[in-house]
């Protein structure tokens, strides 16, 4: 035990001396959680738009009104002409141009039918969609507001509720994301990392003479990276909550032990990339290539599983990452229990000790 | 009396025979050479005395302990130094020194008066706070040689632990051996300097897996009419089947 303690006091020490080990064991959980809550956000906020407005009369000028005063858009045109709408989309001044036909009113009011054009630029096809669905409520809000003033008989109204999220903030999906990004690199790559780093020195065979039983080596080596991950799950909680307002719904008590099993599970991961490495370069680069990669882009964090074509979808189960990103988001937006989590749990469960073990068999078989 | 005593040691590696059935024995207290060209199999055959690797086949006893059964008894009565350089270059002296007596199951008294007495003997007073990688390659040298020896192993094994070293730290490393050798403690010693071969008690010369010569290095040079050891040494590395690897 007290070689044990020694050895852990080593690798903290490691920890302290090397300024780039701080800043990735520190810097990185807030630089991402920053980064992603008020940088990297795929919500639509005063977009730039275009108005070519063909009639302008009372109703396209209360038209334009509702759209300005919405936080979605900001009217930077006021267009002339089909043509210099044409080179507004080109030269990337708006991204939605509202066409209102002559005689708007008049039609209006007469006909009880008349159309807006909606022109997105759909370079990027989601947020078009997405400006489109939002000009396009707005009118219908504004239409809505008429209606009031004169009866229609039937009509069917939809009123629409964002469960557990209500303000649709992004944060909301990518704290959990963050997390598992985090841990994945702090455990995984570190570990992965110090431990080749002696090998490639020459430490590891000095240590691998001494008393010290190897299996202890590898628990020393895991538990400085397991404390500072405590500090990082600690960290990253504190920063949404306190930050970007995302709350916790459930259990903490659960939330933190699925965490620590998660780093656990990573640990081991990168125990396993320890003992197929030889240099810290090639540790590296497994870690990113076949750890952060996939942790990105199948854990359900940017690109939702369902969309994935089916191969990618069934390497998705095996990806650590999407299990745990469901059990947070689960936890911690839907505040749900652990009986809604326990299939989860009990895969990232098989998973560690799958690794675990495998890792441990070819550490002792490296030894030969 | 013996501290190491092999018998028909052999280490395969799948069709390869890196070590082919080697015999000797070592008393204690001597200074033991162990020569041969690269690829000879003398680190394999170091490793395996260590227990770093598993032999294949023969029998072998380190310290009194048979390397099969008593691998750990082995392990406390053992110091090793390997061909790399194996202090931690960002911790410092001190540090260092406490990290491996830790491990060797040192308690904090005698960690504390042994580093003391290891920076005097060093002269590395004023530096036991500095790190590591701000020394110069020859006192890493002899403090990895002392660190090795933190815990008065009986045996010490150096894998070419002067490679890269100017002469005059050479010869402050080998006083060192010599003093360590005095006070009982039997070196283990690989190397290629055929000078060092000199200063050994006995030694033995690996060719293609097999110990080719033993004895004492004027024994030898009688044996093989050769003026020094670097003769008797390229006499018998000649007939080498084996290629350089």
């Amino acid at each position: 035990m007290r070689q044990f303690l020694f050895f852990i006091r080593k690798e903290f020490l490691h920890v302290w001396r090397d300024l780039r080990t701080m800043l990735i064991l520190f810097g990185m959980p807030l630089m991402q959680i920053l980064i992603f809550g008020f940088a990297l956000t795929n919500e639509v906020k005063n977009t730039r738009i275009g108005i070519l407005d063909n009639s302008n009369d009372e109703t396209t000028q209360a038209i334009t009104r509702q759209l300005e005063a919405s936080r979605y858009f900001d009217v930077v045109e006021n267009i002339s002409s089909n043509a210099k709408l044409v080179s507004s989309f080109q030269t990337g001044t708006i991204k939605l141009a509202v066409v209102f036909p002559d005689h708007f009113q008049e039609q209006f009011l007469h006909n009880k039918l008349v159309q807006i054009q909606l022109i997105g630029d759909a370079t990027d096809p989601n947020t078009a969609n997405t400006l489109i669905n939002y000009a396009s409520a707005i009118i219908m809000d504004y239409q809505h507001g008429l209606r009031n003033q004169a009866q229609i008989p039937y009509s069917i109204n939809t009123e629409m509720r964002m469960l557990y999220n209500p303000q649709l903030k992004g944060s909301y999906n990518f704290v959990p994301g963050v997390m598992a990004m985090v841990l994945m690199l702090v455990c995984a790559m570190m570990t992965s990392i110090s431990i080749v780093r002696e090998k490639e020195m020459g430490t590891m065979e000095v240590i691998l003479v001494s008393p010290i039983v190897p299996i202890r080596v590898v628990i020393a080596k895991m538990v400085p990276y397991f404390i500072l991950s405590a500090v990082n799950i600690a960290s990253i909680l504190l920063l949404s909550v306190f930050v970007l307002d995302v709350p916790i719904q459930g259990s903490l008590v659960l939330l933190v032990a699925e965490c620590l099993l998660f780093t656990i599970t990573v640990l081991a991961l990168g125990l396993l990339i320890s003992s197929a490495a030889d240099s810290q370069q090639i540790a590296m680069l497994i870690s990113l290539m076949g750890l952060f990669l996939p942790t990105v882009m199948l854990s359900g964090f940017m690109f939702p599983i369902e969309n994935l074509p089916v191969p990618l979808r069934v390497i998705a189960n095996l990806v650590p990452a999407k299990w745990f990103f469901t059990i947070v988001k689960n936890i911690m937006i839907k505040g749900v229990g652990f009986e809604h989590v326990w299939k989860e749990t009990l895969i990232l469960m098989g998973m560690t000790i799958f690794f675990m073990m495998v890792s441990i068999k070819k550490f002792k078989a490296r030894l030969e | 009396m013996n501290v190491i005593s092999v018998k028909d040691l052999t280490k395969r590696f799948g069709n390869f025979t890196a070590v082919d059935r080697i015999t000797f024995e070592v008393e204690q207290g001597e200074i033991f050479g162990f020569l041969g060209a690269n690829g000879a199999g003398k680190t394999t055959a170091m490793r395996m005395l260590c227990g770093l690797s598993m032999p294949t086949s023969g029998e072998a006893t380190v310290a009194g302990y048979d390397l099969y059964k008593h691998a750990e008894k082995i392990k406390k009565n053992i110091g090793y130094m390997s061909q790399k350089f194996s202090l931690y270059e960002d911790l410092t002296i001190r540090e260092n020194i406490r990290f491996y007596g830790g491990i060797y199951g040192l308690n904090d008294g005698s960690i504390k008066s042994k580093t003391d007495h290891l920076v005097a003997t060093l002269k590395l007073e004023d530096k036991v706070n500095t790190l590591v990688k701000s020394l110069p390659l020859g006192w890493k040298q002899k403090l990895s040689f002392s660190v090795a020896m933190i815990h008065d192993p009986k045996i010490v094994f150096l894998d070419e632990p002067t490679g890269g070293v100017d002469p005059i730290t050479r010869r402050e490393f080998w006083t060192m051996i010599f003093e360590a050798a005095h006070r009982g403690t039997t070196v283990f010693v690989t190397t290629h300097y055929m000078d060092e071969a000199e200063y050994c008690n006995r030694v033995s010369i690996m060719v293609d897996g097999q110990v080719e010569a033993l004895g004492s290095p004027e024994v030898l040079k009688t044996k093989y009419e050769a003026k020094d050891m670097g003769e008797v040494f390229l006499k018998l590395a000649r007939k080498a089947k084996r290629g350089d690897d």
